[in-house]
């Protein structure tokens, strides 16, 4: 069956859907919801049935020529399904989320075709079948994020989107350099392709490392790794939606996950450990996963710490691949899904405080448990997974990851979770035992900072429910991880294929 | 090289239709623009019947072309021979040519029933039709007196199309413009005599086979360089254009930036690519000041008040990026493989900026006319209330800056490839230093027009289309990228 028209439909779902609201006039509420809405479930199950015809055995694949023998390329893998899966199910969630965060607001056209965009962008990121595809979206989805980060267009947000443009604009000069210089030594090279680049290796392995590193320092800044992480947490000025979507999914993942790409598709896992690069993506990624965690410790302020733990905690993904062997791959790719499910969660429930009680600083917290019991379960949740504490899913890939090292006989990476892991408590707990069992407004004593009665739940339904349904799923995912089509059964599939080729 | 601008002989006679469609090519702008002149047209709908016709015509042209690879004419005028030929590089240019000149004409209606009507704005229909024509006649035309015409009389109709607007400070860089081309087209014309009078003609097939590398040669193509350098705004001839930008109407700086310029660029590499085909230097020291404009360039326009300045100065430094190119055209020791890489790249480059300095222009031009603003303080706060226009002006900034999928990131993609494949690395690194510059001075607008605490204005509604043309402009340049396939497909089919 030809299916070609499965990954553009997809991509052309969100585009769609961004060229639409931005024809229509800024009013037009009800309409641009319903667009919204209508293209999240459409390109869910566009994504649906990717993963259907891929346990078929069949990658849908879309291609056109564009210059002399370079493609544009879209396939759908397992593992930019994978991804593609997670981005559009966010997508959903973070759409019904922001049109109740931004309930009469201004620039709501803006906001919402941009986001669309940014979308579109990470669909395309994931599916893309080659490096010269890839870029094209790695560097739409920066433009478009841009005016997001800005859209309270304060100072320090604008403040915010110069530095975050320094940062990425400067990071994908790098990373088109480097992809140039790949084209030029080896042409164009699919993804899909079982050869990595190891013919290359005796002639050219000075160029190869160097290359290697160009392209993995481009996509190390949108993957906030430490020292490229600075844009990162001045990022979080946006509204809540920008942060929990650009921290949980589409920016941060689409580093990340481009450096999978690269090393599993492009490069191949033996010629990363011959040229030695694993061991020093493994160095770095923890000294970013310990500096990011005790960098959040010093946070007084919410966002900010969430901000920080997402710097730390995307590196488990990069740690994950760089230890050589199955179970490194299987904790790696489950995080990217764990996390994103996780910090969405966390990042829905801060801007509900926010919103709903005008709370910012972690010490306002105190008792809001009472106020709003379902938002600070969620919350829990969200933060036990991020502890690595059972059953929440950040249990299995922490579980994972330390087989993987334990298996590589690297037993000082083992060292590194447990640390990280201490350190993941230390910042989390707190503010969980504020949030149910410190006295606090709730109990009479003091004021919420600025409260609102959105709702008549704690809080307004489109708010609440978005942050319910994603702590659920993170629980879910943990509990029922033996089953079919869980994140872990899928990121094994995956692991299998490329290790079992 | 010469064969890529088709000056070899041709197997095909022109058709019938073929000579049709060259008239319409070549007369249709002018008598349209008289026409105009006499009916002034105030909506939009004669203006694109005519525009219609003349497109018509560039298509059968399209067509006929694909079929014979290259197409020649011949005539003789009071003893000189005149001829022209129609080859892919002269037809793409011919097509961008008249699609720009289109959209720059069907904007035009909106604009001058906006702005306070001038007693003179009449005049601008038949200078216009004077630039499409004479422009198309540079694409064609195969001899140094044709293309002098044709260059001259681009010249003076622009500074004519600038004294139109009456303001002080137009009439000031009018004059100065004026003054310039003249010294341009002198230069240039000293450099004919020289030929003309060391070899005995005209004809560029001719002169390619005799020219001899030798003094002569090189004076020449000095002097005539020079001159088209000037013509062109390369850098560091290039100070005239942004006074000339700010005070121009917008269609009018649409098809300068656009086009104009270029035509310039495009008759210095025809030539060098005749007399000085194996020399070292030329191309290098053309190369280094490339790389100084778009340093410069960019700075300039980064620092910019006003946001004319900004778009003008953003031409400096994109001609840079084709200046760049000019070691992996010309000179002994090229890879065929580089140089075909950066042939397809350098087109593709001046396609993409033509189209978005064009769709640029329009949408500074609908942002100056409805704020009545000119600084980028001014224009603060924009975002909110003209989103379309500032819409536009940021697609076609995608392309400026090389981004993906523009136009200007598959040239700049191919460009780097070429240069990493010739080991060019200070090119390299020029290219990749102007995208982050241009990124800066882009942005540095988007940070004022994302205020939100700007005071308002009261806000002049443009004419419906005016935001629309110009966003087809853009998005052709934004798209183009993507479909690059098919102009370079054209690029070498018609020069094999």
């Amino acid at each position: 069956m030809n299916t070609a028209w499965l990954p553009l439909t997809a991509l052309a779902a969100s585009l769609l859907a961004a060229v639409i609201i931005f024809s229509l006039p800024e009013e037009a509420r009800r309409a641009r919801t319903s667009v919204n809405l209508t293209a999240a479930i459409i390109k869910i199950s566009l994504v649906a049935l990717m993963v259907k015809r891929i346990t078929h055995g069949d990658e849908a694949v879309f291609s056109f020529q564009v210059v002399g023998n370079i493609d544009f390329v879209l396939r759908a893998d397992a593992l930019g399904v994978m991804f593609a899966g997670l981005s559009s199910v966010l997508w959903l969630c973070t759409t019904v989320y922001a049109i109740g965060y931004l309930e009469g607001t201004a620039n709501r056209k803006r906001f919402f075709g941009f986001f669309s965009l940014c979308v579109a962008s990470t669909l395309g990121i994931a599916l893309a079948g080659n490096l010269f595809t890839f870029l094209i979206f790695y560097e739409m989805l920066t433009l478009s994020t841009y005016p997001l980060v800005v859209h309270s267009g304060s100072d320090k947000a604008l403040n915010a989107g110069r530095i975050y443009l320094r940062y990425t604009l400067t990071a994908g000069v790098v990373l088109l350099f480097g992809v140039v210089l790949l084209y030029s030594l080896t042409g164009d090279h699919s993804f899909a392709s079982e050869r990595g680049l190891g013919d290359y290796l005796d002639d050219h392995r000075v160029l190869l490392t160097l290359i290697f590193a160009l392209l993995v320092g481009g996509f190390a800044v949108k993957a906030a790794m430490v020292p490229l992480h600075g844009w990162l947490p001045r990022a979080m000025v946006a509204p809540a939606p920008v942060s929990a979507l650009l921290h949980a999914v589409a920016v941060v993942k689409a580093g990340a996950f481009g450096i999978l790409r690269i090393i599993y598709d492009l490069y191949g896992i033996e010629l990363s450990v011959e040229l030695g690069v694993t061991t020093a993506l493994a160095v770095a990624s923890c000294i970013t996963i310990i500096y990011g965690s005790m960098r959040a410790i010093a946070q007084q302020e919410l966002k900010p710490r969430l901000a920080f733990s997402t710097i730390s905690q995307v590196s488990y993904v990069v740690l994950g691949v760089s230890l050589f062997g199955p179970f490194g791959t299987i904790g790696a790719l489950a995080h990217l899904l764990h996390q994103g499910l996780m910090k969405v969660t966390l990042f829905f429930c801060a801007g509900i405080y926010a919103e709903e009680l005008g709370i910012h600083r972690i010490d306002e917290m105190d008792g809001a448990g009472k106020r709003m019991p379902l938002t600070s379960l969620a919350f829990t949740v969200g933060a036990f997974g991020m502890i690595g504490l059972p059953p929440v899913a950040g249990f299995i890939t922490k579980w994972y990851l330390g087989i993987g090292a334990i298996q590589a006989d690297m037993y000082w990476v083992v060292a590194v979770l447990v640390a990280s892991s201490t350190l993941n408590a230390i910042y989390f707990l707190p503010i969980v035992h504020r949030l149910w069992f410190r006295v606090g407004p709730a109990h009479g004593h003091g004021h919420w900072p600025d409260e609102q009665r959105l709702g008549r739940l704690e809080t307004h339904g489109w708010l609440l429910w978005p942050a319910v349904f994603t702590a659920v799923i993170s629980l879910g995912a943990g509990l029922f991880a033996g089953l079919p089509f869980s994140p872990l059964d899928w990121a094994t599939r995956v692991a299998v294929g490329e290790y079992l080729p | 090289m010469n064969w890529r601008f088709g000056l070899t002989d041709s197997t095909f006679d022109p058709l019938m239709t073929s000579h049709w469609a060259l008239a319409a090519a070549l007369l249709l702008p002018l008598v349209f623009g008289v026409l105009a002149a006499i009916f002034p047209p105030r909506r939009m709908w004669p203006v694109a019947l005519g525009c219609a016709v003349i497109l018509g015509g560039g298509i059968g042209l399209l067509m006929d072309t694909q079929q014979a690879g290259v197409l020649h004419w011949q005539w003789e005028f009071i003893g000189i021979n005149v001829a022209l030929r129609v080859n892919g590089v002269s037809m793409l240019l011919l097509l961008l040519t008249q699609w720009l000149g289109a959209a720059a004409a069907l904007y035009t209606p909106g604009l001058l029933r906006i702005s306070e009507p001038e007693r003179l704005a009449r005049w601008l229909w038949p200078l216009m039709g004077v630039v499409i024509s004479a422009l198309s006649l540079a694409w064609l035309s195969t001899d140094l007196l044709t293309l002098y015409i044709a260059l001259e009389a681009m010249g003076l109709s622009a500074v004519a199309m600038l004294l139109l607007s009456g303001k002080a400070d137009a009439l000031l860089a009018g004059m100065r413009y004026l003054l310039l081309t003249l010294v341009g087209s002198l230069a240039y014309l000293l450099g004919v005599a020289l030929i003309l009078g060391y070899w005995g003609r005209l004809d560029l097939a001719g002169l390619a086979e005799m020219v001899e590398p030798g003094p002569v040669a090189w004076v020449a193509a000095a002097l005539m360089g020079a001159g088209l350098a000037l013509k062109a705004a390369l850098f560091p001839l290039h100070a005239w254009l942004s006074p000339v930008h700010a005070s121009a109407w917008t269609p009018v700086s649409a098809l300068h930036a656009g086009l104009v310029v270029k035509a310039s660029l495009f008759v210095l590499l025809e030539l060098w690519g005749i007399l000085l085909f194996e020399t070292f230097w030329a191309p290098r020291v053309i190369a280094w000041m490339g790389m100084l404009a778009i340093l410069w360039g960019g700075l300039i326009a980064w620092r910019a008040e006003s946001l004319k300045t900004l778009v003008a100065s953003s031409t400096v430094a994109q001609l840079g990026y084709l200046m760049v190119v000019f070691p992996l055209l010309l000179g002994p020791d090229i890879s065929p493989l580089a140089r075909a890489l950066a042939w397809d790249g350098f087109w593709l480059q001046l396609m993409g900026h033509a189209l978005a300095k064009a769709a640029m222009f329009m949408a500074a031009g609908n942002l100056i006319l409805a704020t009545g603003e000119k600084t980028l303080e001014g224009l603060a706060g924009t975002s909110r209330r003209l989103p379309l226009s500032l819409l536009v002006f940021g697609v076609a900034s995608v392309t400026l800056m090389g981004l993906p999928p523009s136009a200007g990131f598959t040239a700049k993609w191919l460009l780097l490839q070429s240069m990493v494949i010739s080991q060019q690395w200070w090119a390299v690194a020029a290219l990749l230093a102007g995208t982050l510059l241009t990124a800066a001075y882009i942005f540095r607008f988007f940070r004022y027009s994302f205020m939100e605490t700007a005071p308002r204005h009261d806000y002049q509604p443009l004419a419906p289309g005016m935001d629309v043309i110009a966003l087809g402009l853009a998005l052709a340049a934004f798209g183009l990228g993507l479909l690059a396939h098919w102009p370079l497909d054209l690029l070498h089919g018609g020069g094999a």
